[in-house]
């Protein structure tokens, strides 16, 4: 199914997984999107179409009859998924098409809304404050494991109403899925089976001793058109807030502090202009998106100009969207205070990420209470950062020192 | 100057509240509202950020002659 050794051909035999992508996608993407073909092919990972320029993206985002959400990581779901317990637990409204995607996706929005998102931001302060307080007086630390990483998922754990001990645990199924998993189908299977087995778990807790306040118990008490949702309806969202919530935001907060601490200038900038943040956010999202969703063809189809069949699945690389001279000027240059940004960093159609504000709510107070305890920073040795890749692409060493 | 968001075409980034917070906010669900009738002319400029900023270009802007 997969070749180890390195592509040479990255339009017609890419390896997303492959180190050097891993580490820098950017040149390849920029090859694969001048060629006369910008949808990329491979045969590896049991096969796959990438297209590479945003306009593409986006019409796979919105044709949703054509690429459906019916599987949406790249490589084939394990063998023992398809028949195993949970085999009807899904991630919705993200693994969801219309039309049960419209109430998947509308009773959990108002939960991700700016205004209910809100209500998350002391704490998630505090709690940056209380990693920083845990490393500041050493003059160094991991920007990704010591920060990034411990942010969201205790966010997470949060809303779900479940113990912050948990942090650990969530954070290593995580990465067994989509990290690890996703090139080695028993630990992705193997740690589906724990997120799922835990939530059964605080479900039935939840339906013996209900609380106010937590989103378990709000989804087991949700009703569409008079009738209580399926508790696999609720086992789906849970695991999407862990699948989807987790190693993609601590992705961006680690990315985006990677760039900080090698660009004095930006530090700076935003010390003077603190105007600048909300523009900063998104132009640090569009750069570095760390999101590359999967779709899968429902029927034949041409797109532009490849012959796609039923069952293949496309690559939607948000990353590569992003820097398309198309549509962004000088798109590989970080300009915090970009005029014109349509990024899709979040994807775009029925599926724009549910957690949008959320995310970006953990990206600005991680960011902005880093820079205010910690204004001067630099990485201690730029080559032994380390990059996770293929779908969710981010810093997982990032050593920095303090000035 | 009015602005205005196509409802079928705005899918809730929230990237128009972001670049023109007094000018679109945020329904229940998180989708695009538009807070006033007319833009004052301080706010044009963050208003044309918004709709430049809008990856479902499900904004217009109306400008008066």
């Amino acid at each position: 199914m997969n070749t180890n050794s390195p592509p040479t051909d990255w339009i017609g035999d890419y390896d997303i997984f492959d180190p050097a992508f891993v580490r820098n996608p950017y040149p390849m993407m920029s090859e694969i999107r001048e060629s006369p073909c910008p949808i990329a092919h491979t045969g590896r990972w049991g096969g796959s179409w990438m297209p590479t320029r945003y306009d593409d993206i986006v019409a796979v985002a919105q044709e949703h009859d054509v690429f459906t959400s019916r599987n949406i990581i790249v490589v084939p779901p394990p063998a023992g998924q398809i028949e195993g317990p949970y085999a009807g637990v899904a991630a919705p409204p993200i693994t969801s098409d219309p039309p049960d995607h419209h109430w998947h996706r509308r009773t959990i929005l108002p939960t991700f809304a700016p205004q209910a998102v809100a209500k998350y931001e002391d704490g998630t302060r505090a709690l940056c404050h209380q990693l920083i307080d845990g490393f500041i007086s050493a003059g160094h630390a991991d920007a990704a494991t010591d920060y990034a990483q411990q942010i969201p998922v205790r966010v997470i754990a949060t809303m779900l109403g479940v113990p912050l001990e948990m942090a650990d645990e969530f954070t290593s199924w995580v990465r067994g899925v989509l990290e690890i998993g996703l090139t080695d189908p028993k630990v992705r299977l193997e740690n589906r089976m724990k997120i799922l087995g835990y939530f059964r778990a605080q479900l039935d807790d939840r339906k013996a001793n209900p609380r106010g306040n937590d989103l378990i118990t709000d989804l087991l008490n949700t009703r569409v058109d008079g009738e209580l949702v399926s508790e696999d309806y609720v086992m789906g969202v849970c695991n999407l807030m862990l699948v989807a919530g987790i190693d993609t935001t601590w992705s961006a907060i680690g990315s985006s502090l990677w760039h900080l601490a090698q660009n004095p200038d930006h530090r700076r900038q935003l010390r003077e202009q603190p105007d600048v943040w909300p523009m900063a956010i998104e132009e640090l999202l569009r750069a570095y998106s760390p999101v590359t969703m999967a779709r899968i063809l429902d029927h034949d189809t041409e797109f532009q100009g490849c012959p796609m069949h039923a069952g293949d699945r496309v690559l939607m690389s948000f990353p590569s969207a992003n820097r398309d001279p198309r549509q962004f000027d000088n798109p590989d240059d970080v300009i915090l205070d970009r005029e014109h940004n349509r990024h899709v960093a979040f994807g775009a159609g029925i599926h724009r990420c549910a957690g949008s504000n959320l995310a970006r709510l953990e990206l600005r107070v991680a960011l902005q209470t880093w820079m205010e305890r910690i204004p001067e920073f630099e990485l201690i040795e730029p080559e032994a950062v380390t990059w996770a890749g293929g779908q969710v692409r981010g810093p997982r060493r990032c050593l920095v020192r303090f000035a | 100057m009015r602005v205005s968001v196509d409802a079928d075409k705005c899918h809730g980034h929230q990237m128009c509240a972001i670049a023109a917070p007094q000018v679109f906010g945020s329904d229940d669900y998180g989708n695009a509202v538009v807070l006033v009738d007319a833009v004052p002319s301080d706010l044009e400029a963050s208003a044309r950020r918004a709709e430049a900023n809008c990856p479902e270009r499900a904004i217009t802007l109306h400008d008066e002659g």
